[in-house]
């Protein structure tokens, strides 16, 4: 297991220009072969288009190799990185490197869940049965009674991968849905944008939050300390988001993520003011106790639902999503329960 | 997708969980305090067990179930 830690090396650089524009970061360590090679491609990429002799792929020398390589690959669609040209999401090389990547993590995916036929209409009540079963360990449930400052702020070094984007791999569905998905996912989406006001947006509340507590608030800042199961889960939701053939999958985790959010978000709350922790991190979670009291309700119902509805083979594919969302959860809080080395 | 006409009410009463509103500026809770509403839909809380009421957060889901 990798110890849990501040890692004194940064994957960001503090640089602000003065529009206030956080500069991006840079690649992340390597954690094997195949990332080693993977980021001397991205280096090397120029705006000249470089042929690829779709030469093998190194295999990865662990899992977590393949998923940094692939959380990389996929930073290249969202913020990119400073040291690799914004040419690199084309490179050939890196497209057949994703495609291959994905395929891995999809069909990992797949092969946990285990489906069973489920008619349109019942799509919104078999999440929430989905959800209702889940007994995964809570993390939140950790905070709120027995976790230790450190512990908490470990949690939130691992929570920012996802948080401080929170909301984008979402938005990449948008065109691919029909028009009441399409509404009702604008509806949600423009909540956790701020609702037009940028202090209000969600992922820069967080990143207030962690000013606050004095932890780095730059957008990877914590990749190299990112434990494999959220490297996992970051990567499952940019895929979902990215492919519009998992546009089911990908409303599915949304609705499973909003319906298991408010509670747990109450507790995080609890636990932070037990701990003292600064109003800017309570602030996030106590966001969250309401706004996804109310997103869960048109994440199940207005978006997979009428997704559902209109396109049946869907149905399938958003319980896919929703499964995947507890299980990942659960995934990483057992990694750090074991990391903590206590009992959930 | 045909150009038909959608239901979007401005009021919905989840099944076994909060009413939403849309599109309102403040709601009044039962004692009297209004609330200023910032966002552009709203979970009231039904079931009257919220730690925030008057809105929703998630409790109805970890009370017992009435006839629904
Ligand atoms: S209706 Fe959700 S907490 Fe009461
Ligand atoms: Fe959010
Ligand atoms: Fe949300």
């Amino acid at each position: 297991m990798r110890p849990l830690s501040i890692g004194d090396a940064v994957s960001s650089t503090d640089e602000v220009d003065d529009t206030g524009y956080v500069c991006p970061m840079i690649l992340p360590k390597p954690r094997g072969n195949l990332s080693e090679w993977v980021f001397h491609r991205l280096r090397s990429v120029t705006d000249e288009p470089r042929p690829w002799s779709g030469a093998p792929i190194p295999g990865a020398t662990e899992d977590e190799d393949a998923a940094i390589a692939l959380w990389a690959l996929h930073e290249l669609s969202y913020g990119g990185f400073e040291d690799v040209s914004e040419h690199a999401e084309q490179d050939l090389a890196a497209q057949a490197t994703r495609t291959h990547l994905e395929r891995e993590l999809e069909q990992r995916l797949r092969s946990r869940w285990v489906g069973r036929p489920v008619e349109p209409v019942e799509v919104p009540a078999a999440i929430d049965e989905l959800v209702a079963g889940d007994d995964g360990p809570s993390l939140a449930a950790f905070v709120h009674r027995r976790a230790d400052r450190d512990q908490v702020l470990e949690l939130l070094r691992q929570r920012s991968v996802y948080h401080l984007k929170e909301a984008d791999p979402t938005t990449w569905v948008v065109p691919r849905l029909p028009t009441r998905a399409k509404a009702a996912l604008m509806e949600l989406q423009f909540d956790e944008y701020g609702d037009g006001d940028p202090n209000r947006l969600h992922s820069h509340l967080f990143a207030c939050g962690l000013e606050a507590v004095g932890l780095r608030a730059e957008y990877g800042a914590y990749i190299d300390d990112a434990l494999p199961e959220v490297l996992e889960m970051n990567n499952a939701l940019s895929m979902f988001g990215l492919r519009r053939r998992l546009r089911g999958a990908a409303v599915g985790h949304l609705a499973a993520f909003e319906a298991t959010s408010s509670l747990p978000s109450r507790r995080m709350v609890q636990g932070l003011e037990r701990l003292d922790f600064v109003e800017p991190m309570v602030r996030y979670y106590s966001e969250h106790v309401e706004a996804d009291a109310v997103h869960e309700q048109l994440a199940a119902r207005d978006i997979c639902g009428t997704l559902a509805a209109d396109e049946p083979a869907q149905a399938q594919e958003v319980l896919f999503g929703a499964f995947t969302c507890l299980d990942l959860e659960a995934r990483f809080a057992r990694a750090m329960f074991t990391a903590w080395g206590v009992e959930p | 997708m045909s150009a038909e006409q959608f239901e979007h009410p401005d009021v919905v009463l989840c099944p076994d969980g909060p009413m939403l509103l849309r599109g309102v500026d403040s709601v009044q809770d039962a004692d009297g305090t209004v609330h200023a509403v910032d966002r552009p839909v709203v979970a009231v809380c039904r079931c009257l067990k919220s730690s925030r009421l008057p809105w929703c957060d998630g409790t109805h889901k970890v009370i017992p179930r009435g006839h629904s």
